[in-house]
């Protein structure tokens, strides 16, 4: 029994376009807010949020994520996942000695 | 599937190096913040918009050759390989600018510094050396995909190979556009 | 159990293909996995001989300190014996060999997902092992570290590293792209009919470890790299001097190295639940908690690395969390060995040398679990790290349980693989000396461990002496034990008697085909209609 390929989803080349200039707005943005230093000593989370945003349009859309099947999903979000315990666990040693 | 899982392994690879970095940066919060000022913001800047661009026309390749364009996704696959290049020649700029200031693994000037500085540097060559490795390589991979559209051994029917690359190429924009903020804009 | 062959002659797997003028060439060319898991087999046997070889070298050494090996080679012995057992022949192990065999033939399919793949992992497999092994040849000192290679004195040491890590970072990669096959062709190539749950454990437990492979190795080949960065350019992550920390390194290689225990002893339980059911005529107790409690294994796993670093420097907070989360991974594996027992029991046993070496494992695997207990508990782990304990443990676990389940494997399939049947009393008299050669060497080490006997030590004061002395002995009879055992299985592939496509009675697709195996796994795709190991619903 094999696996439901996913049906080959067309992807228009004017999404293509918007999600480009939303990740070229996200990157103004995130100069932006270094410069201004908007959020002083949680800077870093904050810029770690947009690339996020910008990582996950990039998953979603040019690497077609948001169209593939729910395992595919679970599965990158288990790699993500082992890595934040892999590095969580050692902040525990880190942060607490 | 299989280049998905092999994306995956990548994860766990450069995920390694933001493990390290993580823990020194906050280990050395100052000094990694002085160290990120020596940065050259411009070049790192112009690097994000080269590779995200990149990430945009090799998505439209495989979009056009899904339709049978044949020509503009040679033309797209093209502009991703010379984006690709750019971003290494810009790199090449970089890393020399640096070494001529005598910043390099185990130099004199860069032993002078604060244990924070050295570890910053070293990070920044090993992740955007790493990074930029991953680079080539995939600069390598799609002028293969281009040759075999060419010879339209990849064509409407048969583009796996296609995708498969763009997945690549978009994990090595994703890892930058993680570098991007941690290298340049913790001043 | 019927003898009939009903299955038409077919070209075996090792007759000529006639497309190479060269024999050796036709092997190393081929991307069939029925080839590249043998020619796997025979290199992972070579290389746990020698690897066994040294261990018996340590073991006579530690005598009379210093009248066979002086102390700097010493650490190179023991170094090799690690990285050799470990990188070269256990952690590929059963994936490899049985996993190549046998994986597309039990969800009955062709061939794995990626044969072309599959074949480069097998390339990268033998590079990375020359490479490995050129560490012990080529100019200067082999490699010293111990097979942990820990900073800073793997980044200091004039000895032969840099080419040893560059070896494993190599088998790394092959294990990678071999966790990925396999996890892709479970997935995309089952035969029709086969859902998740009527595919046998020995998938099940190749699919929770092809995710560990996937997910756990690139932390090792970055922290490898960081070994070699900091060998050539002086890339301090781990110096002090640098602002390094060397914890880190060891956090990076325990993050890998601990589910690569996992890598080990998965595919090995897989294995003790394929043979289990056919030798006591039951279908597996808890089927589908066996199937979970892989995954729950493989999870779980991933979590507990620090516990190899009680000692190192680690907050108090990150101990008590890793020694709390493995208490929790002795759940799933407890779940495994109550299932086998239960499908055990009141069930038609025959000893037969396959079960006997999967009771042993039962046996050993439990003790040396037990005692991954002992030292998973904080207080007690002070005391007991970094002495012969921990030593013992591992062997038992390792040894006891991955080695023993491979000799079974090996008995089990030797039929499937060569078409021969074993001499069934020699298996029975290499696995009494190897058994209890087994226990008097490790078992000692329990005893000199817990008096205080530190590790990797080349010397020790006298009241150590007799402990040591048993040990070596019980190296004796064990050698002997795998000399008879692997004798009797050589000999076999020539004088054995014909095997029949059945002779045990397994109820898995591997037992539908011929013995040897056919060249093209099957000659129509089976269909699947019920749950594997359907002994009960047989009308007798």
């Amino acid at each position: 029994m094999e696996e439901k390929y996913t049906e080959d989803h067309a992807v228009a080349t004017g999404t293509y376009a918007a999600v480009w200039l939303v990740l070229l707005i996200l990157l103004a943005t995130t100069i932006a807010m270094a410069k201004l230093r908007l959020l002083a000593q949680f800077s870093i989370l904050g810029s770690l949020a947009i690339a996020s945003l910008k990582a996950g349009l990039v998953l979603a859309f040019f690497m077609h994520l948001k169209y593939e099947g729910t395992f595919l999903k679970v599965m990158l979000t288990v790699a993500l996942l082992a890595l934040t315990l892999l590095i969580g666990l050692t902040f525990v040693d880190v942060w607490l000695r | 599937m299989g280049m998905w899982f092999f994306l995956f392994t990548e994860i766990l690879f450069f995920g390694g190096m933001f493990l390290l970095y993580s823990i020194f940066r906050y280990n050395y919060a100052q000094d990694f913040h002085a160290a990120a000022a020596e940065e050259n913001i411009i070049l790192g800047t112009i690097n994000t918009v080269v590779l995200l661009t990149s990430s945009f026309t090799i998505a439209l390749s495989i979009a056009t050759m899904k339709r049978g364009e044949k020509i503009s996704s040679i033309i797209l696959q093209l502009a991703t390989i010379l984006m690709g290049v750019a971003f290494l020649v810009i790199k090449y700029f970089e890393w020399t600018a640096k070494i001529n200031l005598g910043i390099y693994p185990d130099s004199p000037v860069l032993l002078a510094l604060s244990q924070g500085e050295i570890l910053f540097f070293g990070l920044y060559y090993v992740m955007t050396g790493l990074h930029g490795l991953h680079v080539l390589i995939g600069v390598v991979v799609i002028s293969f995909m281009l040759y075999f559209t060419r010879r339209e051994t990849i064509n409407r029917k048969e583009y796996a190979r296609l995708e498969n690359t763009g997945l690549y190429w978009h994990f090595v924009d994703i890892v930058w556009i993680y570098l991007y903020p941690l290298f340049y804009l913790i001043t | 159990m019927t003898l009939r062959n009903e299955i038409p002659e077919v070209a075996g797997f090792y007759e000529r293909t006639g497309r190479y003028r060269w024999l050796i060439a036709e092997w190393m060319m081929s991307t069939d996995h029925k080839r590249i898991g043998v020619m796997y087999l025979m290199a992972l046997l070579s290389f746990f001989s020698v690897g066994v070889v040294l261990g018996f070298i340590i073991r006579l050494s530690l005598l009379s300190p210093g009248w066979l090996v002086g102390q700097q080679g010493y650490n190179e012995f023991f170094t090799l014996h690690g990285v050799i057992q470990i990188f070269l022949f256990i952690i590929p192990g059963i994936p490899v060999a049985f996993g190549n065999i046998f994986l597309p033939i039990l969800i009955g399919t062709q061939d794995v997902a990626f044969p072309k793949i599959n074949r480069l992992s097998w390339w990268l497999y033998v590079a990375g092992a020359a490479l490995v092994l050129l560490s012990i040849f080529i100019k200067g000192r082999p490699p010293d570290t111990g097979w942990t290679f820990y900073a800073p004195y793997s980044v200091q040491t004039p000895a032969n590293v840099s080419i040893a890590v560059m070896g494993v970072f190599v088998l790394g990669f092959s294990s990678i792209l071999t966790g990925l096959n396999f996890v892709t062709t479970i997935h995309r190539m089952r035969a029709p009919g086969m859902g998740w749950f009527r595919m046998p454990a020995f998938p099940w437990t190749l699919y929770a470890t092809g995710w560990v492979q996937m997910l756990a190795t690139p932390v090792l080949a970055i922290t490898l790299l960081f070994i070699f960065l900091g060998r050539f350019f002086g890339v301090g992550f781990f110096d002090p001097t640098k602002g390094g920390d060397p914890i880190l390194y060891e956090h990076l290689f325990w993050m890998y190295s601990h589910p690569a225990v996992y890598i080990m002893v998965l595919p090995a339980m897989g294995i003790i639940s394929e043979i289990v059911p056919v030798f006591s005529r039951r279908s597996l107790f808890g089927y589908t908690a066996i199937c979970m409690s892989a995954l729950g294994i493989a999870i779980v796993g991933y979590a507990v690395w620090g516990h190899h670093m009680f000692t190192s420097g680690m907050s108090d907070t990150a101990r008590v969390v890793f020694s709390f989360v493995t208490f929790l991974v002795a759940v799933p594996s407890g779940v495994k060995i109550f299932n086998w027992v239960s499908t055990l029991y009141k069930g038609s046993i025959a000893v037969d040398a396959p079960l006997l070496f999967a009771l042993s494992f039962i046996f050993l695997f439990s003790i040396g679990g037990l005692t991954g207990l002992i030292i998973g508990a904080l207080a007690t782990n002070l005391h007991l790290h970094g002495t012969y304990f921990i030593v013992g443990h591992f062997h038992y676990v390792m040894f006891g349980g991955a080695g023993f389940s491979i000799i079974a494997a090996l008995h089990f399939w030797f039929p499937k693989i060569t078409g021969r049947m074993y001499n069934e009393k020699f298996a029975k008299i290499g696995w009494l000396n190897l058994f209890v050669g087994f226990n008097i060497l490790y078992f000692s080490m329990f005893v000199l461990g817990f008096q205080g006997m530190p590790r990797r030590y080349f010397d020790y004061p006298p009241q150590y002496h007799t402990g040591h002395v048993i040990s070596t002995m019980g190296s004796w009879f064990l050698a002997i034990g795998l000399i008879i055992i692997f004798a009797n299985l050589v000999r076999s592939i020539f004088k054995g008697e014909k095997a029949p496509a059945n002779p045990w009675g397994g109820k898995t697709l591997e037992w539908t085909i011929p013995s040897p195996l056919p060249r093209e796994n099957f000659q129509e795709i089976p269909i699947i209609t019920r749950r594997p190991y359907s002994y009960e619903e047989e009308a007798k």
